[in-house]
C-alpha cells in the first residue's frame, strides 16, 4: 500500500474494488440479520391480530373459560394476572431496591460482597422453570403456602429480583460522586444522603427496571405450572374489600388462580382449531400488556437519558 | 451554627447523636439482610433440587439414569434413562443457536460499526422488544404459523417437530446476543478502529478483523447467555416439539426436552413424595448442571481470549 497511486488499471484498484464490495455486501448481510428478527416479530404479531380479533370482545373480558370456545373468554386469567403482579411488585420491589442500595452503597470489599454479587448474577441465569420447582418444594410443601396466588406472587419475585437489584446498582452508580460529597458536608449521615438525595435522582431509572422485570414475569408460564396452576377456573377469588371493618381481606391470597399465559397455553394445546383463535385472542391480549410496558420503560429510559446533564 | 450547639444541653446532643448511630446501624443491618436474600434463594434451590433428587436416586440408580435409553417413568414399565430428555434439550439448543448466532453477530456489527447512532437508537429498542415477547406466544407462533410453512418445503413434517422449536427459539435469543454483542464492541477503544482505517482496511476488514476479536470475550458472554436461555427455554419446546421422549438427533422429529416433560408432569396431578413427583427434580437438577457446565465453561473461555489493551 506504500507504492503510488495505483492507475485505475493497476492491480490495487481491483483489490480496493473487491473489498468494496465486500463491505458493501456485508452491510447488507448485517441489515438482512436485522429484518430477519422484525419481519419475525411483525409477523407473530400480524398474525396474532389477524386470528385473534374477532374474539376481542368486551364479552371475552368478562366471561370465565368455559366448553363452548365460541362462549368463552378471560376473565379469571387476567384477574389472576393482575392479582399476581401485585403480590410480585409488593415482594420484589423493596427487596430489590434494598439490596441494590446495600450493594452499591454500603457493601466493603470483602467476600461477602463478592459472594451476593457472584449469586445475583448467577441467578439470572437460572431457567425460569427451576424457580417452580424451588417454589414447589418449598412454598407449597414446606412452608404449606398451597398451589395459591401468594405463592406464585413470592415465585415470580423471587424471578425478577436480580433484574431490579441490578438495575437499581446501575442507577446508583450513574448518580456522581461529588452529589454524595455535598450531601456529607452539609452533615446528612450516610441514610439521609441516600434517602433524601440519591434515591430521588434514581427513582426513574429503578422505576424502568422495575416495570422490565414486571413485564417479563406478567409473561412467565413455566414456573406457574409447575406450581399447580389451575388451566380451568371459573371463579373470582374473593374480593380484597369487604363492607365492614377491617375493610380488607386477605382470603384472595390463598385461593388457587390461573393466568393470561397459562389460559393461553391451554387453549394452544386444544386440538380444536376454534379454541386456537381464543389463543391468539388471549395472545393479543398478552403481547398488548408486555408491549406496553416494555414501551413504557424504553419511553422512560430516553426521557431520563436526556432530562439529566450531570 | 456554633452558638447553636452551645444552647443544646450536652447530655441531649450526645444521645441524640447515640440515636442516629443506632438508626444508622439498624438500616445498614435491614439493607445487608435484603441483600442475602439472593443467598438464601440460591441455597434453597439447591437444597430443594438435591433433597428430592437424592430421594429418587435411591430408587433408580444414577448407572440407570446416565445410560439408559428411555425415559418412561409415568408407563407401568417404568425406565429412569435421562439421555433422551438432554438429546432433545441439545438438538433445540443446536437449531436455536445455528439461527441466533450468526444472526446476532451480524446485527450486532452492522449495529455497532455501519450505521449512525440515531439509526442505532431506534432499531436497537425493536429489537430488543422481541426478547420482551412471552414464550407462550413463540409458542403459539412455533406450532401454528411456523411449522405450517415448514411444511410447505419438508412435506413429511411432523406437527410437532424440534426444526420449528429451535427456529422460533433462535429469533426470540437474537436480542439478547445482538444487545450484548453490540455493548461488548462498542466498548473496544477508538483508537484500535483508527488504526485500522489508517493502514487502508474498509469498514467491513475493520469491524471482522480488528473490533471483532478485540471484542471477543464479551462476544463469547453473549453466546454463553444465549445457550443458557435456550437450555432452560420451557415454553416454545413444550407447545410445538412434541412431549414424546426418544433419543434423537434428527431436528425433524419430534421429542421432549428436559423443561417440556417438567411441564409436562406437572399438569398433571403429582402426589408429593412419589416417584414421579422426584423425577422433576432430578430432570431439574440435570438442566441446572447443564447450564452451569456452560456457563464455567465459558467463564474459562471468555478468560482465555480476553485481549488486553
Amino acid at each position: 500500500m506504500m507504492h503510488p497511486a495505483p492507475e485505475s488499471e493497476s492491480p490495487y484498484q481491483k483489490i480496493v474494488d473487491r473489498n468494496q464490495l465486500w463491505n458493501r455486501l456485508f452491510a447488507i448481510a448485517g441489515l438482512l440479520s436485522i429484518l430477519v428478527g422484525i419481519i419475525t416479530l411483525l409477523a407473530l404479531v400480524g398474525q396474532l391480530v389477524i386470528q385473534g380479533w374477532p374474539r376481542l370482545s368486551p364479552a371475552f373480558f368478562l366471561s370465565f373459560p368455559g366448553r363452548r370456545p365460541e362462549e368463552a373468554g378471560i376473565l379469571s386469567a387476567w384477574v389472576g394476572s393482575s392479582l399476581i403482579m401485585f403480590v410480585t411488585a409488593i415482594a420484589a420491589i423493596p427487596i430489590g431496591i434494598a439490596s441494590g442500595i446495600y450493594l452499591e452503597e454500603y457493601a466493603r470489599k470483602n467476600w461477602l460482597a463478592d459472594l451476593i454479587e457472584i449469586n445475583v448474577t448467577n441467578l439470572a441465569g437460572v431457567p425460569s422453570i427451576v424457580y417452580g420447582l424451588l417454589a414447589l418444594g418449598l412454598f407449597v410443601y414446606k412452608l404449606n403456602l398451597g398451589e395459591s396466588i401468594l405463592t406464585a406472587g413470592l415465585t415470580l419475585a423471587l424471578l425478577i429480583l436480580p433484574v431490579i437489584i441490578v438495575t437499581t446498582r446501575e442507577s446508583l452508580r450513574a448518580i456522581p460522586n461529588s452529589l454524595r460529597e455535598a450531601a456529607y458536608a452539609l452533615g446528612a449521615s450516610k441514610w439521609q444522603m441516600i434517602w433524601d438525595h440519591i434515591l430521588p435522582y434514581a427513582t426513574g431509572s429503578i422505576l424502568t427496571g422495575a416495570i422490565i422485570g414486571l413485564a417479563r414475569a406478567i409473561g412467565e408460564t413455566a414456573p406457574l405450572i409447575t406450581i399447580g396452576a389451575l388451566t380451568f377456573i371459573a371463579f373470582l377469588p374473593d374480593s380484597p374489600f369487604k363492607s365492614e371493618f377491617p375493610y380488607l381481606s386477605w382470603n384472595w391470597l390463598q385461593a388457587p388462580f390461573t393466568v393470561m399465559p397459562i389460559q393461553m397455553f391451554n387453549w394452544v394445546s386444544r386440538p380444536d382449531p376454534e379454541f386456537q383463535l381464543n389463543a391468539a385472542a388471549a395472545g393479543v391480549v398478552l403481547i398488548g400488556m408486555t408491549l406496553i410496558m416494555n414501551g413504557i420503560a424504553i419511553y422512560l429510559r430516553y426521557r431520563l437519558r436526556q432530562g439529566i446533564k450531570w | 451554627m456554633d452558638r447553636l450547639k452551645l444552647e443544646l444541653p450536652r447530655k441531649r446532643y450526645i444521645s441524640s447523636r447515640t440515636a442516629r448511630e443506632i438508626r444508622e446501624r439498624l438500616i445498614e443491618l435491614v439493607l445487608l439482610l435484603a441483600a442475602t436474600s439472593s443467598i438464601a434463594t440460591m441455597i434453597a434451590i439447591i437444597f430443594t433440587l438435591v433433597s428430592e433428587s437424592v430421594a429418587f436416586f435411591q430408587e433408580v440408580s444414577i448407572l440407570e439414569f446416565l445410560t439408559s435409553t428411555q425415559w418412561t417413568p409415568l408407563f407401568a414399565d417404568a425406565h429412569y434413562g435421562i439421555l433422551p430428555l438432554v438429546s432433545g434439550t441439545l438438538v433445540t439448543t443446536a437449531v436455536a443457536l445455528a439461527v441466533a448466532i450468526p444472526l446476532g453477530t451480524m446485527a450486532a456489527i452492522y449495529l455497532s460499526e455501519f450505521v449512525t447512532p440515531q439509526i442505532r437508537e431506534i432499531i436497537k429498542p425493536g429489537l430488543e422488544l422481541l426478547a420482551g415477547i412471552p414464550t407462550v406466544v413463540y409458542g403459539y407462533f412455533a406450532f401454528l404459523f411456523v411449522t405450517p410453512l415448514l411444511q410447505k418445503i419438508l412435506p413429511n413434517l411432523p406437527g410437532f417437530n424440534m426444526l420449528s422449536a429451535g427456529l422460533v427459539m433462535g429469533i426470540m435469543i437474537l436480542p439478547f446476543i445482538s444487545s450484548i454483542s453490540e455493548d461488548a464492541m462498542r466498548a473496544v477503544p477508538v483508537g484500535l478502529r483508527e488504526g485500522s482505517y489508517a493502514m487502508g482496511a474498509t469498514k467491513w476488514q475493520t469491524a471482522w478483523r480488528v473490533v471483532y476479536p478485540a471484542a471477543i470475550s464479551g462476544i463469547f458472554s453473549a453466546y454463553i447467555l444465549g445457550i443458557s436461555r435456550a437450555v432452560g427455554e420451557t415454553m416454545i419446546v413444550a407447545i410445538a416439539a412434541g412431549l414424546e421422549p426418544k433419543l434423537t438427533w434428527n431436528p425433524t422429529e419430534s421429542a421432549a426436552t428436559i423443561t417440556a416433560y417438567i411441564v409436562q408432569v406437572s399438569l398433571g396431578d403429582l402426589p408429593h413424595g412419589s416417584l414421579e413427583y422426584q423425577t422433576i427434580f432430578a430432570a431439574g437438577l440435570t438442566l441446572v448442571l447443564l447450564t452451569l457446565g456452560f456457563n464455567i465453561a465459558g467463564h474459562f473461555l471468555s478468560k482465555r481470549y480476553r485481549e488486553i489493551y
